[in-house]
C-alpha cells in the first residue's frame, strides 16, 4: 500500500551503525539538529527560570510601597535582566533555536536543517552572548540597570558607566548573530529540504510561521546590531550619535531600536501561534479550519509588524501619528482570523483535553484580553493616558505570557514524547496548567487597574497613601502562584525521566510529518516517509478513509467534504 | 520554486510601498532607509528565485503528485559531528570578552577563529570530519 | 435569517447571535453616549478638556472591547464545552468557508477604520497648540526634578531628593502629601496653559495621570509643546514615568490648577517678586517655599 523510500544523507553517516563521538565531546560537536535543539531548549528554560526569580524579586519589593527588600539600582538592574532574558534569552531562543531546529526540519521530512555546522555554531554564539550578559551580575556597579531597551542617553558611557552595559550590548550582538544564522538555516532548509510531494501549501502552519519569523528575523536583528554598534561606539569611541552634544539624536536610537523592537515581539509570538495551529487541530481531530486563510494572516501580521514600529514612540511628539495608528490597529484583523480559525477547528470537533490542549485554550484567552488592550493601546491618546504605566506591562505580559509560556509549554508537552520516546505524567500537567492560570489572571488584572489608577512602570517604590498597596499584594501572590506551578513541571520532567512510560511514534494520532518518524527520531530522521498528498500526510496514512483536502492544487471541494478528489494514489504512479 | 520567489517578490513589493507611503509622508529620513533596505531584502533574492523558476523544471518537493521514490538518493552533505563550530564560537566569544576584560584575551581568540575558519574548510575539503 | 449555500445551522446560529449581539451593542453605545455618562473602568474622566476628549474615547473603546472580547469568548467556551468528545468517532474534516472567512475579516477591518476615525479626531484635539495661551510655561526635567519656568524670570524647581516645594490650593502648605510632593507646576483654571517641555540630560516623562496624558521631555528636543485647559481647580499629581535612572521612582511633581485671579495674582507677585530680588532683569529667580506660601 505504501511506497517506502530512503532519502540518504551523505558524509560521517553509515547508514546503520552510526558511530560517533559520546558524551561530553558528543555535546561539543555534534551538528544534530535534535541534540542542538535540545540544547537550545534547556537553556532557554534555563534562562526563563532565572528570569522568573528576578520577577519573584521585583513583586516581593512592590508588595510594600516603601519597601528595603532591594534597593533603587539592584531593583532597576532586575527588572532589566528580567526583561532581557525573558525577551533576548528565552522566548526567541526557545522558539526558533530550540523548539523550530527539532521540529521544522522533521516537519518538512529533511535529514537535517541545511547548515548543521552553521547551526551549532549558532548555539554556541546563543551560550557565549547569554553567559556575557550575565556576567553583569559579577562585575562591580552590577548589572545593566536602564530597561530592556537600553534608551540613549540613558545607557551613554556618562549615564550608565561600568562595563556590565557593556557586557549587555556585546550579549546581545552574540545572541543577535545567532539568531540571524538560525534564520538563515530556517529559511534554505524550508525551501530546498522538503521531502517530494510537500508543496509549500501543505506546510504545517508551524514550519509556515518558523518561515515568516525567520525573514522577520533577518529583517529586524541585523538593525538591532546596527543600532548596539552605535551605541558601543557612543560609549567608547567618542562618537555622538545618540547624544545631542556633537549634533546627535537620542530619537535615532529609538526609531532604530523599535524598528528591531516591533518585528521582535512577533518573532516572539509567531512561532507560538504555529505551535497552537498545530496542536489545535490534533486535539480536536479535525484539520485546521482556514489553512490558506492562515498562512496569509502569518504573512500579514509579520508585514504589518514591521511597520508599526513607532507606536512605541507615541509620546515623543515626533512620530507620525496617523500612520503608525492605523498599521497598528490593523494588525487586530489577521490576528482575529487566526482566533476565529482555531474556534473553527475546534467547531463541532471531538476535543481532547489533554495537557497541551489546555496550554492552548489558555493561551486564546490570555491572548484574546492582551490583543484587545493592545488595540487600545494603538490609539495615540489612549497611549498618552496609559504609556509606561503598568497598563502596558499588563498588556504585554498578557501577550507574551499568552505566546512565550501558554503556547510555548503546549509545544513542550505535545512534542516531549517525540523528544524522549516516553509521555510526560498527565495529571502533573493538569496541576501545573491550572495553577499557572490562576496566578496568571491574579497577577495581571490588577495592573490594569494600576496603571489607569496612575502608577507607572520601572519603580521601585509608590506612595503610600494612595491605595496601590491592595492590588500590589494581590499582584505579588498571582506571581507566587505562577512560580509554584512550575514546580509542577519540574517534578513532571523528573518523574517521567525516572520512571519511564513509553510512548510510541504517534501517540497523539496527530497529523504532521513528524509523527511518522520514531520517538525519538533515528540518527538523520526518517527511515521511510509516506506519500504526501496534504497537510496531515501523517493523518493520511493512518485514516485513508478520512483523508484531507489539498490545497492550492486546483482541487477544489465544498464545505464539509471529507473526501476529495487527488491527483494521485498512494502508490506513486501518476 | 515558484511560491519561494513570490513569497520574497511579496515582501519586496510591500516594503517598497510602504517605504513610498512613509517617504512622502512624513520625510523621515531613518525609518525610510530601513524600509529601503528589508525592500532590497525581498527583491534581491526573489527577483533571483523568480528568474530561476520560470527556467527549471519543478522539483519533486513542488509538485504535488511527486512521489517519495523521486526524491531518494543522496541530498546533500549534512556533516554529522565537527569540533570547529565550538571552537568558533568560543574564539568570538573570547574576542567579544577581551573588549572588556582585557585586551589580552583577544590573543587565544582571533588564535581560535583562525584555526577553525581553517579547521572548517580541510574538513569540507575532506569531506569528513577531521 | 435564510441560510447560504452550504452553511450548516451551526453557522446559522452563530451569523444570528453575532448580528444581535452587534446590534445591543451599537444600541448600548449610542445611549451611553449620548447621556455623556460612559463608565469610567478605572480611568479618570480628564481634569483638562484634552484629558476628557480622551476619555471619551477611551471609555468606549473599552466598550468595543468588552463587546468583542465577550463574542470571542463566549465561542470559545461554548466550542470547550459542547465539543468535548464524546465518541470515537471522527468528526466531520471540513477545512474553509469562504464567505465566513471574508465575513471575519472584513468586518474586523471596517471596526478598525471606525476606531482610526475617531482617534484621529481626538488625537488631532489633544495635540492642538492654541495660538493665544493664557500663559506659557517652560518645564525643564532633569535627573532628578523639574523646574518650571515663566515668563518674567519666575522659576519653580523641586529636586527629588531634596525638600519639594508644597503649594496647595489655597497657597499654603498642602495636606495630604499625596498632592504635593514635589515641585508645583501652577496654572490657570479655565483657560489654556502651553507648555514646552524639555530635558537637561535623559529622556524624561511628564505625566499627569488625571489629564490622562504623558509625553517625552528629550535632550536635544526643543519642539515639545501642548496645551492643558483643566476645566476645574484642583491639585493633581504626577510623575516622571520614563525611566531616568536611579531616582525615578522619586521624581514626583504635582499641577495645582488655581481659579485665573488667583493664578494672576500668584503670578504678578512672584515677577516681581524675582525682580526684585535680582535687580536686573535677564536672571532668573528661584521661588522659595516661604514666598510661594505667601504669595496667595
Amino acid at each position: 500500500m505504501t511506497l517506502l523510500a530512503d532519502r540518504q544523507a551523505t558524509h560521517g553517516h553509515e547508514h546503520e551503525h552510526h558511530e560517533g563521538p559520546t558524551g561530553l565531546l558528543k555535546w561539543m560537536t555534534s551538528t544534530d539538529h535534535k541534540l542542538i535543539g535540545m540544547n537550545y531548549m534547556v537553556t532557554s528554560l534555563v534562562m526563563f527560570f532565572l528570569a522568573g526569580i528576578m520577577a519573584l524579586l521585583l513583586r516581593a519589593q512592590l508588595a510594600s510601597p516603601h519597601s528595603s527588600f532591594l534597593n533603587f539600582q539592584q531593583y532597576n538592574a532586575l527588572f532589566t535582566m528580567h526583561g532581557s532574558l525573558m525577551l533576548y534569552l528565552f522566548a526567541g531562543p526557545f522558539a526558533f533555536g530550540g523548539l523550530a531546529n527539532f521540529i521544522l526540519p522533521l516537519q518538512v521530512g529533511a535529514p537535517d536543517m541545511a547548515f548543521p555546522r552553521l547551526n551549532a555554531l549558532s548555539y554556541w554564539l546563543y551560550l557565549s552572548g547569554s553567559v556575557t550578559m550575565l556576567l553583569g551580575f559579577l562585575v562591580s556597579g552590577g548589572a545593566a540597570a536602564y530597561g530592556w531597551v537600553a534608551y540613549a542617553p540613558l545607557s551613554s558611557v556618562q549615564f550608565s558607566p561600568g562595563s556590565a552595559p557593556d557586557l549587555w550590548i556585546l550579549g546581545i550582538a552574540l545572541t543577535g548573530f545567532s539568531a540571524i544564522f538560525t534564520g538563515v538555516n530556517l529559511v534554505t532548509t524550508t525551501f530546498y529540504l522538503r521531502a517530494p510531494g510537500l508543496t509549500m501549501f501543505r506546510l504545517p502552519i508551524f514550519t509556515w510561521n518558523m518561515l515568516v519569523t525567520a525573514i522577520l528575523i533577518l529583517i529586524a536583528f541585523p538593525i538591532l546590531t546596527a543600532a548596539m554598534v552605535l551605541l558601543f561606539a557612543d560609549r567608547h569611541f567618542g562618537t555622538h550619535f545618540y547624544t545631542t552634544a556633537g549634533g546627535g539624536s537620542p530619537i535615532l536610537y529609538q526609531n532604530l531600536f523599535w524598528f528591531f523592537g516591533h518585528p521582535e515581539v512577533y518573532i516572539l509570538a509567531l512561532p507560538y501561534f504555529g505551535i497552537v495551529s498545530d496542536v489545535i487541530p490534533v486535539f480536536s481531530r479535525k484539520p485546521l479550519f482556514g489553512y490558506k486563510g492562515m498562512v496569509f494572516a502569518t504573512m500579514s501580521i509579520a508585514a504589518l509588524s514591521t511597520g508599526v514600529w513607532a507606536h512605541h514612540m507615541f509620546t515623543t511628539g515626533e512620530v507620525l501619528l496617523p500612520f503608525f495608528s492605523l498599521l497598528s490597529l490593523l494588525i487586530a484583523v489577521p490576528t482575529g482570523i487566526k482566533f476565529f480559525n482555531w474556534i473553527g477547528t475546534m467547531w463541532r470537533g471531538q476535543l481532547i483535553f489533554t495537557t497541551p490542549m489546555l496550554f492552548c485554550i489558555g493561551f486564546l484567552l490570555a491572548f484574546l484580553m492582551g490583543g484587545l488592550t493592545g488595540v487600545m493601546l494603538a490609539s495615540p491618546p489612549i497611549d498618552f493616558a496609559t504609556h509606561d504605566t503598568y497598563f502596558v506591562v499588563a498588556h504585554f505580559h498578557q501577550v507574551l505570557f499568552g505566546t512565550a509560556v501558554y503556547a510555548g509549554f503546549a509545544g513542550l508537552y505535545y512534542w516531549y514524547p517525540k523528544f524522549f520516546g516516553r509521555m510526560y505524567r498527565e495529571s502533573l500537567g493538569k496541576w501545573h496548567f491550572w495553577l499557572m492560570t490562576v496566578g496568571f489572571w491574579v497577577t495581571f488584572l490588577p495592573q490594569y487597574v494600576l496603571g489607569l489608577w496612575g502608577m507607572p512602570r520601572r519603580v521601585a517604590s509608590y506612595p503610600s497613601d494612595l491605595g496601590w498597596q491592595g492590588l500590589n499584594i494581590v499582584s505579588t501572590i498571582g506571581a507566587y502562584l505562577i512560580g509554584i506551578s512550575f514546580v509542577f513541571l519540574l517534578v513532571n520532567l523528573w518523574v517521567s525521566w525516572r520512571k519511564p512510560v513509553l510512548a510510541g511514534d504517534n501517540p497523539w494520532d496527530a497529523h504532521t510529518l513528524e509523527w511518522f518518524a520514531a520517538s525519538p527520531p533515528v540518527h538523520h530522521n526518517f527511515e521511510r516517509l509516506p506519500p504526501i498528498r496534504s497537510e496531515r500526510p501523517t493523518w493520511d496514512f493512518h485514516h485513508p478513509d478520512a483523508r484531507t483536502v489539498a490545497h492550492g492544487n486546483g482541487h477544489r471541494t465544498l464545505v464539509g467534504a471529507g473526501v476529495g478528489p487527488e491527483s494521485g494514489n498512494g502508490d506513486g504512479s501518476a | 520554486m515558484r511560491i519561494e520567489a513570490l513569497f520574497l517578490l511579496g515582501v519586496a513589493a510591500f516594503f517598497g510601498l510602504v517605504g513610498i507611503i512613509y517617504w512622502f509622508w512624513g520625510y523621515e529620513q531613518g525609518g525610510t532607509v530601513m524600509l529601503v533596505g528589508t525592500t532590497l531584502l525581498g527583491f534581491v533574492p526573489g527577483a533571483y528565485y523568480f528568474w530561476w523558476s520560470r527556467r527549471m523544471r519543478p522539483r519533486p518537493e513542488d509538485r504535488p503528485d511527486a512521489s517519495i521514490e523521486e526524491g531518494s538518493g543522496i541530498i546533500g552533505s549534512f556533516p554529522s559531528s565537527s569540533i570547529w563550530p565550538f571552537v568558533l564560537g568560543m574564539g568570538l566569544f573570547l574576542m567579544v570578552l577581551s573588549i572588556v576584560f582585557g585586551l589580552w584575551l583577544i590573543a587565544p581568540g582571533i588564535a581560535l577563529v583562525l584555526s577553525s575558519l581553517i579547521g572548517v574548510t580541510a574538513e569540507s575539503r575532506r569531506g569528513g570530519t577531521v | 435569517m435564510t441560510p447560504r449555500a452550504g452553511e450548516t445551522t451551526d453557522k446559522v446560529a452563530l451569523r444570528r447571535r453575532r448580528r444581535a449581539l452587534g446590534v445591543l451593542g451599537g444600541t448600548a453605545l449610542v445611549v451611553l453616549l449620548g447621556g455623556c455618562n460612559l463608565p469610567t473602568f478605572w480611568g479618570y474622566r480628564g481634569s483638562t478638556k484634552q484629558g476628557h476628549d480622551e476619555f471619551l474615547l477611551y471609555s468606549s473603546t473599552v466598550i468595543a472591547a468588552i463587546v468583542v472580547g465577550l463574542i470571542v469568548a463566549v465561542l470559545i467556551a461554548w466550542a470547550v464545552l459542547r465539543y468535548r468528545r464524546r465518541s470515537d468517532d471522527l468528526p466531520r474534516q471540513f477545512q474553509y468557508h469562504i464567505p465566513l472567512e471574508i465575513t471575519y475579516t472584513v468586518v474586523p477591518v471596517i471596526i478598525v477604520l471606525i476606531l482610526f476615525g475617531f482617534t484621529v479626531a481626538v488625537e488631532n484635539q489633544v495635540d492642538a497648540v492654541a495660538s493665544n495661551p493664557t500663559v506659557k510655561v517652560d518645564v525643564t526635567a532633569f535627573q532628578w526634578g523639574w523646574t518650571f519656568s515663566y515668563p518674567g524670570h519666575v522659576s519653580v524647581t523641586g529636586v527629588t531628593t531634596e525638600d519639594p516645594d508644597p503649594v496647595g490650593l489655597d497657597g499654603n502648605a498642602c495636606a495630604p502629601a499625596k498632592d504635593c510632593l514635589g515641585p508645583g507646576l501652577i496654572i490657570p483654571a479655565g483657560e489654556t496653559t502651553q507648555i514646552h517641555l524639555t530635558s537637561k540630560d535623559v529622556i524624561h516623562g511628564f505625566y499627569v495621570p488625571e489629564f490622562n496624558f504623558s509625553r517625552y521631555a528629550q535632550p536635544g528636543f526643543d519642539d515639545q509643546y501642548f496645551d492643558l485647559s483643566p476645566q476645574h481647580a484642583g491639585v493633581f499629581r504626577a510623575q516622571c514615568t520614563q525611566l531616568c535612572g536611579l531616582y525615578h521612582s522619586l521624581m514626583f511633581f504635582h499641577v495645582v490648577a488655581l481659579p485665573p485671579a488667583q493664578f494672576q495674582s500668584w503670578l504678578s507677585s512672584q515677577q516681581s517678586l524675582a525682580a526684585a530680588t535680582t535687580g536686573t532683569t535677564g536672571t532668573t529667580a528661584t521661588s522659595s517655599t516661604s514666598s510661594t506660601k505667601a504669595a496667595a
